[in-house]
């Protein structure tokens, strides 16, 4: 048993406009001292789905299990989730500028974590316990800036800060919703470095949620790329860089920059990802798939094996022959597509084909 | 040391403006043919025997310069407004003796609208949509538009008169003052609390309301509860504590508009304050307590804003006093 095993879990918000899918059955486990990387578009329903464990989705439905340490998290009291909080489960957000209280002492708000937990620890204690962690994480003189305001900090050091905060109470699992986005290139580096260091001393479990493969690659053990409120591929990351199967994935994948050079322009997938109110029918990627045949319109593939041992799942419906990114794969998928496309699949394609950017292999 | 120097800074811009509503205000009065401002001072119903008396006494017979530095020299150095053609009481001490008066009013009345629409605010925003929120927003609403004289006058026919008729006294029109006892002040006080926290009150309550509920929706919100707070330390400690700072720029616009409703109270309900007191040197031309009340009021603003001012950074870091 892993220390975290989510199964099945749904989350849709009820609103005016309709009923938001934002997570539609996704399943994943996390073990003790790895690290799983979760990768997908704006508004995939990474946050949403990590939020939902802590219960910090309000006016969500949520069903599904979250096991954690043989505690299941959906649907815990408040008394039990406030000990989970921070004491087993840290979260650090993406923008550290929002995420820290303006007008508290950044040295306040960790102490305040940590006497939260524990109130037989003093204030003088918990000082004492936030200075050592600012010191930990990299801040400079941490027994003066224990009690600068977060205004005062720069970028790079909010974040050290909220992970110094994430750290104070050891907890078993750390959840971190794209901790560098808001960050500048070199800051970001040294703040995954701090993470991944962090993190292999402390032997805790780490969610790293981005959209960007480039911190999977330097970050994650496993993988799972989200679309749509689903897993659309699960593998280990060397399998999702050198062996990837969804047309999702791939996509993401030839969209990282070759070089940092800002010459070299991202290559974005083509077309939007879709309303979660008003989902496709079929696979819920088909409107832009290049690889798009008659039954991805009609019915919804189920994530199923497609490499060696069952570690590595996609939700497609190209056959297991079409993984990786090499000449075979290739033609793999393009048999596949000879063979599935007739009538409407034909149209989406080309409906593709001319949307700007667009490629399609016919 | 930088609240001193702010400090200091904003009592010399302070005096500035004293200086000029003084200044704004002698020449008002005082560049006008001379018989024309003696007889201001003086009364309507002076005789010629008096008048000339006044103009001597003043020294309206002076260059103009020569009176305003008089003027400015009485007034700043020895706080001296004059006397009150009426009774011949000097302007200072019927400022002295309304300031109480007015003070008790204009305290209570903020304290109470601070407490109620304050309170009101914060357990809509946390319960939106709930029975309490929608039952205080139609309050709002009716306590937005209802004029200030309409609630005193109601609250005299409805409670005032019937309590009164009923034996129950403790509450009463006119003043007592607090140095007398702290209850029977209160008793006197309560009515012109409500009416001039009326309006207010519906006006702080959709503020605070408004933004609490947008803090509560901040990112530092979403931190407080994943670190394990309770609820009720969310709320306070981190939501109610950052929605504040938008409340304190609003009372500083309040408190120099607060005279007028000042004006209304004391009115209906017999308070010789400064309210009052101004509204009948005005309808009598008494000159001498029109300007002392002028410069009272523009002093009142003044240190008001510099409180107001003080109390926004001690709320929030971020604010540079300057
Ligand atoms: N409270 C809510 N009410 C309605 N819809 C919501 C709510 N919270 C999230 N959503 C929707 O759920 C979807 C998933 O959002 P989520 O924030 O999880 O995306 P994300 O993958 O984290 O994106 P990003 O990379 O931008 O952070 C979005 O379409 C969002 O609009
Ligand atoms: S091939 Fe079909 S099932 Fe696979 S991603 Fe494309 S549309 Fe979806
Ligand atoms: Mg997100």
């Amino acid at each position: 048993m892993s220390l975290l095993d989510v199964t099945d879990l749904r989350v849709s918000f009820p609103t005016a406009d309709g009923v938001v899918q934002a997570v539609r059955g996704v399943s994943f486990s996390v073990d003790t001292g790895r690290t799983l990387g979760i990768v997908g578009e704006s508004g995939s329903g990474k946050t949403v789905l990590t939020q939902t464990l802590l219960g910090l989705t309000p006016g969500s439905q949520v069903s599904g299990t979250a096991m954690f340490n043989g505690v299941n998290l959906i649907g815990l009291g408040p008394d039990q989730m406030r000990r989970i909080r921070g004491e087993q489960i840290a979260v650090v957000f993406q923008d550290p500028l929002t995420s820290l209280h303006p007008l508290y002492r950044v040295g306040w708000q960790i102490a305040e974590m940590i006497r939260a937990h524990d109130k037989s620890v003093s204030r003088k204690q918990a000082r004492e316990r936030a200075i050592d962690l600012l010191g930990r994480v990299g801040i400079p003189q941490p027994s003066r800036r224990v009690d600068d305001y977060p205004h005062q900090f720069s970028g790079g050091m909010r974040q050290r800060a909220m992970i110094a905060m994430a750290l104070s109470l050891s907890p078993k699992l750390i959840i971190a919703d794209e901790p560098t986005t808001a960050l500048d290139a070199t800051v970001q580096a040294q703040i995954l470095d701090l993470l991944l260091r962090l993190q292999q001393e402390s032997d805790t479990a780490l969610i790293m949620i981005t959209h960007d493969l480039g911190v999977i690659a330097d970050i994650a053990d496993e993988v799972m790329v989200m679309y749509a409120g689903r897993a659309a591929e699960k593998a280990s990351k060397h399998d999702i860089f050198y062996a990837p199967h969804h047309p999702y994935t791939k996509g993401l994948l030839e969209s990282i920059p070759r070089s940092s050079a800002a010459a070299d322009r991202l290559k974005p997938i083509t077309g939007q990802p879709p309303s979660l109110i008003h989902l496709p029918s079929g696979c819920a990627f088909h409107p832009r798939c290049a690889y798009v045949m008659d039954r991805c319109l009609t019915e919804e593939p189920q994530l199923r094996s497609v490499g060696d041992a069952g570690a590595h799942k996609s939700a497609c419906w190209l056959p297991a022959a079409a993984i990786g990114t090499a000449e075979a794969a290739e033609a793999a998928r393009r048999r596949a597509v000879g063979e599935g496309r007739h009538a409407a699949a034909a149209r989406v394609a080309e409906e593709i084909a001319a949307s700007p950017e667009g490629s399609v292999i016919a | 040391m930088a609240l001193a120097r702010f400090l200091v800074r904003r009592v010399l811009t302070g005096i500035l403006v004293l200086w000029l509503v003084a200044t704004g205000t002698f020449f008002l009065f005082f560049a006008r043919p001379v018989l024309v401002v003696a007889r201001g001072l003086a009364g309507r119903a002076a005789s010629p025997q008096v008048i000339q008396q006044v103009i001597r006494d003043l020294g309206l017979d002076q260059p103009l310069m020569v009176q305003y530095g008089h003027f400015l020299n009485r007034l700043f150095l020895h706080l001296d407004f004059g006397y009150s053609y009426y009774n011949g009481e000097s302007v200072k001490t019927i400022i002295a003796q309304d300031i109480p008066i007015t003070a008790s009013v204009v305290v209570g009345g903020v304290v109470l609208w601070l407490i109620v629409g304050l309170s009101v605010g914060i357990i809509s925003a946390t319960r939106p949509r709930s029975l309490f929120d929608r039952v205080s927003t139609v309050g709002v609403l009716a306590g937005l538009s209802a004029p200030t004289f309409v609630i005193g006058e109601l609250l005299i026919i409805a409670i005032f008169v019937p309590l009164n008729q009923h034996g129950f006294s403790w509450i009463q029109t006119g003043y007592y003052p607090l140095s007398q006892g702290v209850i029977p002040w209160m008793g006197h006080m309560i009515l012109p609390w409500v009416t001039l926290a009326t309006v207010q009150a519906a006006v702080y309550t959709r503020l605070s309301r408004g933004s609490l509920i947008d803090t509560l929706g901040e990112d530092y919100i979403r931190t407080a509860r994943a670190k394990g707070l309770s609820e009720r330390r969310v709320v306070f400690r981190h939501g109610v504590r950052a929605a504040l700072t938008p409340v304190v720029s609003q009372l500083g616009v309040d408190i120099g508009g607060l005279l007028g409703g000042v004006v209304v109270v004391e009115q209906v309900f017999g308070l010789s304050g400064l309210g009052q007191d101004s509204v009948q040197a005005i309808a009598t031309g008494n000159l001498p307590v029109i300007i002392g009340f002028v410069i009272v009021a523009a002093a009142f603003v003044v240190v008001a804003n510099i409180v107001v001012d003080m109390c926004y950074a001690l709320l929030d870091p971020r604010v540079r006093l300057t």
